[in-house]
């Protein structure tokens, strides 16, 4: 669904995607088969946690020093060649692309995927000063044919199925292509050459940028990005101001984990290493080399203690993949650029005014997945408890919300009145309970009894019935081995040595 | 040494039976577990929605209630959970974080302490079922307890353990969520049941009640007859102590 017509609420957002089977079997479909892959891969790997951890490790130390590394990779860059251009903000980003499209009077661009391009919504500024931006990568081909915007990080067509995708090549075909896959793939393939040879400029992503050599780095399985940064004579590669790692040795790490991560795969298809435009004795390449690095909300997290490990993410998509939420209701629900759990923390911390966010940090039980899956064990889970806090400090919290929040303190910040509540639900209950059970669709049960039946409380809390269960126990206690109460002495032994923390596993 | 039950709210108000399971359970090994009464809530719903000044007054009762104990025992790795966020919550004032650090290193979920103080995996239950698990996110990835449950179930004569498929995935409760989402809560507890349904277990059992009312409740709502229990239950009325 393109962004236009998009409600401007999750929930309302979510209702849509729910409704929608095909979308759901989809989307199930395919991260069900990613997150299979990668739990067989980084199984297969071994010691996973580990080398999550190298990763972590890598990507704090880099985002800690962030102004020294990128220095050093611009520094090298430019020796290799490239133009550095630096964008705070998007707009920026977009008028520096602008520009060099329009020196160098371009008619087509063709683009490999690029997360980037889509948080700047480049191809509609190209669209506006006449240049035709032709997406390279299947998936990304496919949603622009469609108008929409990725649905994911890494599978941007994710959300729809092989007869809708041939339903839309179809079209461009002017004929009926059979809905099969090899069928599918072969007519784009085709098609595509002839705009890589026509192209005027290459655009791509940055999967990293190496800061000791000044060169970036890209993942990819199909080889667009590969002619996408050799065809064209010139080459424009938008970069996130995060993506840097210091060497090619931290390299060794990142292609463990990402394309792990991301697919399942021990290495993507293709990983080129690009170190400045065309030298003399090189066959191919652009004559001309840019990289945009753009700021665009990232600097905001730096320095801030509950945030910044938001820029380790390499963008691998694990965390969607696993995400129960993201499987029933895709990315469109998520209402911005980056979907599933790391999109929902990264929307709101890119824009610093509160006021703007909207919903996107309640679509989540808060189970952890996210952060179960993550690669450089970015604590999602926790993050988004900080947005949702931030935003009631702010002010912006729901007001219903915030009112039951604070009988929710009245209440259960006594025990006195805890109990008072208690035997008041006892009494009042009687209203509604029907064979132990209350399904009545009323107030705050609507949405909790539209899908489930709510037990009734029973005759007597477990406070109501703790002395008259203690004086039994005392009664028939059985004396304490000597070995149990060894191990109990032990265990506060081994608490006093190393403090608190522990989580006992 | 003083061992203390921390029941939370939920299971006070609709669960005692999980309380005097775990009281009956621990007796055995001649633990006699303590109630404070000025114990509330861990807090969680409102610290999980934003309101930590809210929070905190929900969190200043578990830390009164349970100052003396050497050891706290929870029948939910959620709300044990909870008070591993303590230090967080608390990280302004030092007088305070210093109790909920103190807290945070002597709670623990019931079969953490069972099976890992003290030592404990067998209580000589029998229960002639087919039993299902669902792993609770919070117990199982937060705290890490993923052996401990199945050490106890494999012990137990008779039950018959079916794994239930994508047992990892989150049952849709997750607290306000479940109200604020509805309906992303009531897809993932559905899908949820579907799969307790492929088990054809007539037992699911868990370590969070919360969790489980989730899953009960919709297994109720479609009329589907299986029999919904904390573990604690499941070995006590296994090894003929309810």
């Amino acid at each position: 669904m393109s962004a236009k017509t998009m409600p401007n609420t999750v929930k309302k957002r979510a209702e849509l995607a729910l409704n929608d089977d095909f979308l759901r079997k989809a989307v199930k479909f395919t991260t069900e088969r990613l997150r299979n892959g990668k739990k067989n891969a980084s199984a297969e790997h071994g010691n996973w946690d580990e080398w999550r951890e190298r990763g972590r490790q890598i990507r704090l130390h880099t985002i800690a020093h962030l102004d020294y590394y990128l220095n050093m990779f611009v520094d090298n860059a430019r020796a290799n060649g490239v133009h550095v251009h630096f964008a705070d903000t998007g707009a920026d980003a977009v008028r520096i692309a602008l520009e060099i499209a329009k020196n160098k009077q371009a008619k087509t661009v063709v683009k490999s995927k690029s997360m980037v391009s889509e948080e700047l919504h480049l191809n509609h500024a190209l669209e506006g000063i006449g240049v035709e931006a032709i997406e390279t990568d299947l998936g990304e081909y496919i949603i622009q044919l469609a108008g929409e915007t990725p649905s994911h990080i890494v599978i941007p067509a994710i959300h729809k199925n092989r007869y809708q995708i041939a339903d839309l090549l179809s079209e461009v075909a002017g004929e009926k292509l059979e809905a099969d896959t090899t069928v599918l793939a072969g007519f784009v393939r085709k098609k595509l050459r002839e705009n890589f040879l026509e192209a005027d400029i290459g655009m791509t992503g940055c999967n990293f940028a190496i800061a000791e050599t000044g060169s970036m780095v890209l993942f990819e399985n199909e080889g667009n990005a590969r002619m996408v940064t050799t065809l064209p004579k010139t080459q424009i590669t938008l970069m996130g101001m995060e993506r840097i790692i210091p060497s090619f040795q931290d390299l060794e790490v990142m292609a463990t984990l990402l394309p792990r991560s991301a697919t399942g795969q021990k290495l993507t298809m293709y990983m080129s290493g690009i170190t400045g435009p065309r030298r003399e004795a090189d066959a191919d390449g652009p004559d001309e080399m840019h990289i945009i690095i753009v700021d665009n909300g990232r600097s905001l997290q730096l320095g801030d203690p509950e945030f910044q490990e938001l820029l380790n993410c390499i963008r691998c998509g694990a965390c969607l993949n696993a995400c129960p939420v993201y499987r029933h209701i895709g990315g469109h629900a998520y209402g911005g650029t980056y979907s599933g759990p790391i999109g929902a923390v990264l929307t709101p911390a890119l824009n610093k005014n509160v006021a703007e966010w909207d919903d996107i940090a309640n679509a989540s039980s808060l189970c952890g997945a996210c952060y179960e899956a993550c690669p450089v064990k970015i604590p999602l889970h926790e993050m988004l408890i900080y947005l949702r806090r931030r935003k009631v400090e702010k002010g912006h919290g729901n007001k219903l919300e915030g009112a039951g929040m604070k009988g929710f303190a009245v209440l259960m910040g006594n025990a006195k009145r805890f109990r008072a509540a208690l035997k008041m639900g006892q009494i009042g209950q009687k209203l509604v309970v029907r064979d132990g059970g209350i399904r009545a669709k009323i107030g705050p049960l609507k949405g909790w009894n539209s899908y489930r039946v709510l037990p009734s409380l029973p005759k007597s809390t477990f406070r109501q019935r703790f002395a008259t269960l203690d004086q039994e126990i005392r009664q028939g206690l059985q004396e304490m081995s000597p070995e149990i109460r060894g191990r109990m002495e032990a265990a506060l032994k081994k608490r006093e040595r190393e403090g608190g923390g522990g989580h006992h596993g | 040494m003083k061992v203390s039950l921390f029941i939370t709210c939920l299971s006070d108000a609709f669960y005692p039976r999980v309380g005097e399971a775990m009281v009956r359970l621990l007796a055995r090994y001649g633990v006699r577990l303590d109630f404070p009464t000025v114990q509330t809530c861990c807090g969680q719903p409102a610290f999980n929605s934003g309101y930590w000044e809210e929070a905190r007054d929900s969190a200043r009762t578990i830390l009164e209630a349970f100052e003396d104990s050497d050891f706290v025992i929870s029948p939910s790795g959620s709300c044990t959970g909870m008070i591993h966020h303590y230090p967080k919550l608390f990280e302004n004032d030092p007088a305070m974080l210093e109790k909920a650090k103190k807290l945070q290193a002597k709670s623990y979920e019931f079969t953490q302490f069972l099976v890992n103080v003290l030592g404990v995996t067998d209580v000589g239950a029998s229960f002639p079922h087919k039993v299902t698990y669902h792993p609770s996110c919070h117990g199982s990835r937060l705290l890490g307890v993923k052996d401990e449950p199945m050490e106890l179930m494999k012990r137990v004569k008779g039950l018959e353990f079916v794994p239930l498929p994508f047992a990892e995935d989150c049952c849709g409760f997750g607290g306000t969520f479940a109200v604020k989402m509805a309906d992303i809560s009531g897809a993932m507890v559905s899908e949820k049941v579907d799969h307790v349904k492929e088990t054809e277990a007539e037992v699911l059992v868990g370590l969070d009640m919360a969790c489980l009312m989730n899953i009960a409740g919709n297994l109720r709502f479609r009329g589907e007859p299986v029999r919904v229990m904390h573990l604690a239950e499941l070995l006590a009325e296994g090894a003929k102590l309810a």
